[in-house]
C-alpha cells in the first residue's frame, strides 16, 4: 500500500493540518541556491539531500577495482534456485557508495584488493579476475576461512571477512535480498501473536501471558 | 506558515516557552487550551510525521543509499533525530578526565520523535530515595502528589500495559498490550528459572486508537515517527493540536540566548537568535517556561546574568547545572541455537519491546544501592546496514541446515543459505538504571568557548562512581544468567573491570537529567515543587531539570506529569493574580 493511500485509509481526515494559529519559520538569506532544493523531501533533509548527491557524483573505485569487487561479491553470494547474485542485486554499487560514505572502509577496500592481486600473480602469474573460476577459488579459499588460514594471508582474512560483510549487507538489504530472507514485516497490519503452528513447534503458548491480562 | 522578518515582538505573550519536546509541548497544550497567547521558541525546524516531504516510516532498506546506516543520522538514515551528538557549529566541551556525550535533537517535539516510548510512571519510592537509602536527596513531592496528573498523562497521550500492582511500577490507566513475540514468550519462560520478574512492557503506542489520532498498524518503526499519530510525538499530540486553537505562535529555528528581567529581578522574556539571518529578536512574556532539556536549559539560566542574578538566573543556591545524572546502560547480545531456520512471519509488532523486566530485587541485601530495568530485543526484524556483519563468528560453531558442522566463514551458496538459516535467532538485553545524583558531575559555563550564534557553551564534568559500576557487573551477572536459562550462548567476550561491565559512556542514553533540581530549602535547589523558579517568580522549568533523582525508570512520563502539573499551577495563580 502507497503511504498516500494509507494517510486516507487510516481516518486522519485531512492529511495537512488546520493551523489557525500561527507558524513563523524565521526568513532565509538570499543567496542564490545552486539548484532549488526544497527544505524537506521524501524524509530527507536539504543538507542531507546535497550531502548525498556529491557522493553520488564523486568516483573513487577505478573501473579494474569495481570488476574485481564484482566477481568477489558474485563468489561471497551467488545466483542460486532462490535468488540472483550479488552483482545482479547491485551490490558492487553499493560496496562503491559505502567507501565514499564511509572513508574508513577506504584503504582497506584498496589495500586488500591490491593484495588479493598480489597473491593470485605470486601464484598464477596474472590479475584475480584474469584468472579462471577455479583460480580464483584457490586465492579465495586462503583467506575466506579465518580458523584455518596461514598467518601469511591474515591480511587477506580481515579484507575478505569486509567483503563478506558489505556483500551480505548490501545484498539482504534490496529488494530481491529481502524477498530471499523472507522478511515480511514493513507493512500495516494488525499483529495478534505468533501463529498456532510456530507456538507449537517451540512448545509455547499465550496461557501464562493471558494472566497478566485478567490482573 | 508565513515567513515573518521579526525584529521585536510589539505585543506581550503570556507565555513564552523554550522547547518544544515533552515539557514544553505539554505546556503549551495546557496553556494555549486554557486560552493562554503564548509563544513557543523551538532551536530546530518544523516536523510533522504525516507531512510526506518528512516521511521515512514504511521505507525499504534499499530506499536509503546506505541502508539506513548512520553517517548522517546518529540512528540511522530513516531515524526521526535530526541533531545528534555533534552539531555542526554547536560545541561543548568537557574537563579533562570526563567522557560525557550530549544529544541534541533539534526539531519540532525534540527527543520525543525518535525515543523508545517507554512509559514508566515513578513509584513511591522512587521519590524518597534518600529516606530509602541515606544517598542523595528526596524529592519534595511523593508519588501521592503525582499521581492524579500520571492519570491525566496516561488519558491524553496513552500507554499499553498490563495491572501488575506491583509495590514501586505503579499501574497506569492502560491501553491493551499487545502479545509477545516468540523471542520474548522464550524470556517469560526462561525468566521463571532465572527469577528475573517479566511482564508486559509499558509503550506509549495505541494499540486502541484515542483522542482523534489512529491506531497503531504495528510496523515497527515508532523510531521513525508515525503518519497516523500512533505514537506518542510532542510535535503531534501536543504542539499541532496546541496550534488548532488558534492561541500558540510557534517560531521555528530560534536559539534561545538568554532569559531577559528587569530591574525588579522579574523575567520579561527571552532574546533568541534567527538561526538563517543570524539576527537577534527579542520576544517578550509575562511568564517565561523554560523546557530546553535538561542541560539547554542550564545553559540558559547560567548565560542570563544580570545585577539582580550575578551568578545567573535562578542560581542564588549556585547548584543550576549540577547533580547531572545519565541513565546507566551496559548491553550484551547472544546466539539462541534452536531458533535457527524459523518459519517466516511478520513480527514486527510495536516499534520496541513487548515485554521487559522491572527491577526485582533488594538492594539492601546488593553492593550498590539503586535498581535497573532490563530492556529486550530480538526477532525477524528488517535487515539494515550492518545485517550478516559477523557471520563467520556464528557459523563455524553450529550445524548448517543440513547438519553439518563446517568451517566457520566460508562463501558461495552455502554461506548464502547459511544467512537465512541464522535470521532471527539472535537476541539482546540492555539494563537501564539508576545513577546517584552528586554534585560534582556537573554542567557548567566553559569560559572559552561560544558557539556559531555567539552564546557561551557548555563544558560538563562527570565521573561514574563505584555504585554505578558494582551495578553494571551485576547487569552483565544477570544477563549471562538469562542467556544461560534461554540455552543461547552469549556473543564475544562478557565485559569485565577493564571497561566498567560494559558501562555506556555517561549522556549516551539520553536520559540526563537533575540540573536545575526541586527542592523545599532556597539554599540547596534552583525551583519549587511547582517547577517555579525560587528566585523567580515568573519562570518555570519543565523537562528533565527538576529531577532530584531520576529513578530506574525512563524519565519522560515523569516530565510529562510534571510540565501538566507547573501548567496547571501557573493557571490557578494567573487566575489568583500571583502571577
Amino acid at each position: 500500500m502507497k503511504r498516500r493511500d494509507l494517510l486516507k485509509n487510516i481516518g486522519l481526515g485531512t492529511a495537512g493540518v488546520m493551523v489557525s494559529g500561527e507558524a513563523m519559520s524565521q526568513v532565509k538569506p538570499k543567496v542564490a541556491p545552486v539548484k532549488e532544493i526544497p527544505e524537506a523531501q521524501n524524509g530527507k533533509l536539504r543538507d542531507e539531500i546535497i550531502h548525498d548527491n556529491k557522493l553520488k557524483a564523486a568516483k573513487f573505485f577505478t573501473p579494474a577495482e569495481l570488476a574485481t569487487i564484482t566477481v568477489l561479491s558474485d563468489i561471497i553470494i551467488p545466483a542460486d534456485s532462490k535468488s540472483g547474485s550479488a552483482s545482479q542485486a547491485g551490490v558492487p554499487a553499493f560496496i562503491e557508495f559505502i567507501a565514499k560514505d564511509m572513508p574508513q572502509h577506504q584503504t582497506p577496500l584498496r589495500g586488500g584488493l591490491m593484495w588479493l592481486n598480489t597473491q593470485s600473480k605470486k601464484m598464477f602469474s596474472k590479475k584475480f579476475v584474469a584468472l579462471t573460476p577455479a583460480d580464483r577459488l584457490k586465492v579465495v579459499d586462503l583467506i575466506a576461512y579465518p580458523n584455518k588460514a596461514k598467518k601469511e594471508h591474515s591480511q587477506g582474512v580481515s579484507f575478505f571477512n569486509l567483503m563478506r560483510n558489505l556483500t551480505a549487507t548490501g545484498f539482504f538489504t534490496t529488494e530481491m535480498g529481502v524477498k530471499d530472507l523472507g522478511y515480511m514485516g514493513n507493512t500495516p497490519n494488525k499483529w495478534d501473536g505468533v501463529p498456532d503452528d510456530v507456538l507449537k513447534q517451540y512448545n509455547l503458548s499465550y496461557n501464562e501471558w493471558e494472566k497478566h491480562l485478567a490482573k | 506558515m508565513n515567513d515573518f522578518q521579526i525584529k521585536e515582538q510589539a505585543n506581550v505573550y503570556d507565555v513564552v516557552i523554550v522547547g518544544s519536546g515533552a515539557g514544553g509541548g505539554m505546556a503549551a497544550y495546557q496553556l494555549t487550551k486554557a486560552g493562554a497567547k503564548v509563544c513557543l521558541l523551538e532551536a530546530g525546524g518544523y516536523f510533522d510525521p504525516a507531512d510526506p516531504k518528512y516521511i521515512n516510516q514504511l521505507k525499504g532498506p534499499w530506499e536509503s543509499p546506505r541502508r539506513g546506516a548512520s553517517t548522517l543520522r546518529a540512528f540511522g538514515d530513516f531515524d526521526a533525530a535530526w541533531g545528534g551528538w555533534e552539531i555542526d557549529g554547536e560545541p561543548y566541551t568537557r574537563k579533562k578526565g570526563t567522557e560525557f556525550d550530549w544529544f541534541r535533537s533539534r526539531m519540532l517535539g525534540g527527543r520525543t520523535n525518535h525515543w523508545g516510548r517507554i512509559s514508566l510512571r515513578f513509584g513511591p519510592k522512587d521519590f524518597k530515595r534518600k529516606s530509602v537509602d541515606g544517598l542523595g536527596d528526596d524529592w519534595p513531592i511523593s508519588y501521592d502528589d503525582m499521581a492524579p496528573y500520571y492519570d491525566e498523562v496516561d488519558k491524553l497521550i496513552g500507554v499499553f500495559g498490563t495491572k501488575e500492582g506491583l509495590a514501586n511500577d505503579p499501574d497506569s490507566i492502560f491501553l491493551p498490550a499487545p502479545k509477545p513475540r516468540l523471542h520474548e514468550l522464550m524470556l517469560m519462560e526462561a525468566n521463571k528459572k532465572t527469577g528475573v520478574l517479566t511482564i508486559p512492557s509499558r509503550m506509549s503506542m495505541l494499540t486502541k486508537p484515542i483522542n482523534g489520532r489512529g491506531e497503531c498498524f504495528y510496523c515497527g518503526q515508532c523510531s521513525r515517527g508515525c503518519m497516523a499519530y500512533a505514537d506518542f510525538s510532542s510535535s503531534s499530540v501536543l504542539v499541532i493540536p496546541a496550534m488548532k486553537t488558534g492561541n500558540l505562535t510557534l517560531i521555528n529555528n530560534a536559539m534561545a540566548r538568554e532569559v531577559l528581567t528587569d530591574e525588579t529581578g522579574k523575567a520579561t522574556g527571552v532574546s533568541f537568535v534567527n538561526k538563517y539571518t543570524l539576527e537577534e529578536t527579542t520576544v517578550r512574556g509575562k511568564i517565561v517556561i523554560l523546557a530546553a532539556s535538561a542541560c539547554e536549559s542550564s545553559r540558559l539560566l547560567l548565560n542570563s546574568k544580570s545585577g539582580n542574578h550575578p551568578n545567573g538566573l535562578a542560581n542564588a543556591s549556585g547548584i543550576v547545572g549540577k547533580y547531572l545524572h545519565d541513565s546507566t546502560g551496559a548491553s550484551r547480545s547472544a546466539f539462541i541455537p534452536h531458533l535457527t531456520n524459523r518459519k517466516r512471519f511478520n513480527e514486527d509488532g510495536v516499534g520496541g519491546m513487548h515485554v521487559y523486566s522491572p527491577w526485582w530485587l533488594d538492594n539492601s541485601k546488593l553492593d550498590f544501592p539503586r535498581g535497573y530495568h532490563i530492556e529486550y530485543g530480538g526477532g525477524q526484524r528488517m535487515p539494515g546496514y550492518g545485517f550478516g556483519f559477523g557471520m563467520e563468528n556464528v557459523n563455524g560453531k553450529h550445524p548448517d541446515r543440513s547438519g553439518k558442522m563446517k568451517e566457520a566463514g566460508g562463501y558461495g551458496a552455502s554461506l548464502k543459505d547459511d544467512y537465512r538459516f541464522f535470521y532471527g535467532t539472535d537476541i539482546g538485553m540492555a539494563g537501564r538504571g539508576e545513577a546517584v545524583a552528586r554534585e560534582d558531575n556537573y554542567c557548567e559555563i566553559d569560559p572559552n568557548v561560544v558557539d556559531k550564534y555567539g552564546i557561551p557553551v557548555l563544558r560538563f564534568n562527570y565521573k561514574w562512581s563505584d555504585y554505578e559500576i558494582k551495578q553494571a557487573k551485576h547487569m552483565q551477572d544477570t544477563f549471562e544468567e538469562i542467556i544461560h536459562a534461554l540455552g543461547g550462548i552469549p556473543n564475544g567476550t562478557k565485559p569485565g573491570a577493564d571497561n566498567n561491565y560494559g558501562l555506556a559512556a555517561p549522556g549516551r542514553i539520553i536520559h540526563e537529567v537533575g540540573t536545575v533540581r526541586m527542592g523545599n530549602d532556597p539554599s540547596k535547589s534552583a525551583l519549587n515543587s511547582q517547577c517555579q523558579a525560587h528566585d523567580v517568580k515568573n519562570l518555570f522549568v519543565v523537562d528533565g531539570g527538576p529531577f532530584v533523582s531520576q529513578a530506574d525508570k525512563n524519565p519522560t512520563w515523569t516530565i510529562l506529569a510534571l510540565s501538566l502539573r507547573a501548567s496547571e499551577f501557573i493557571m490557578k495563580e494567573v487566575k489568583a493574580k500571583n502571577l
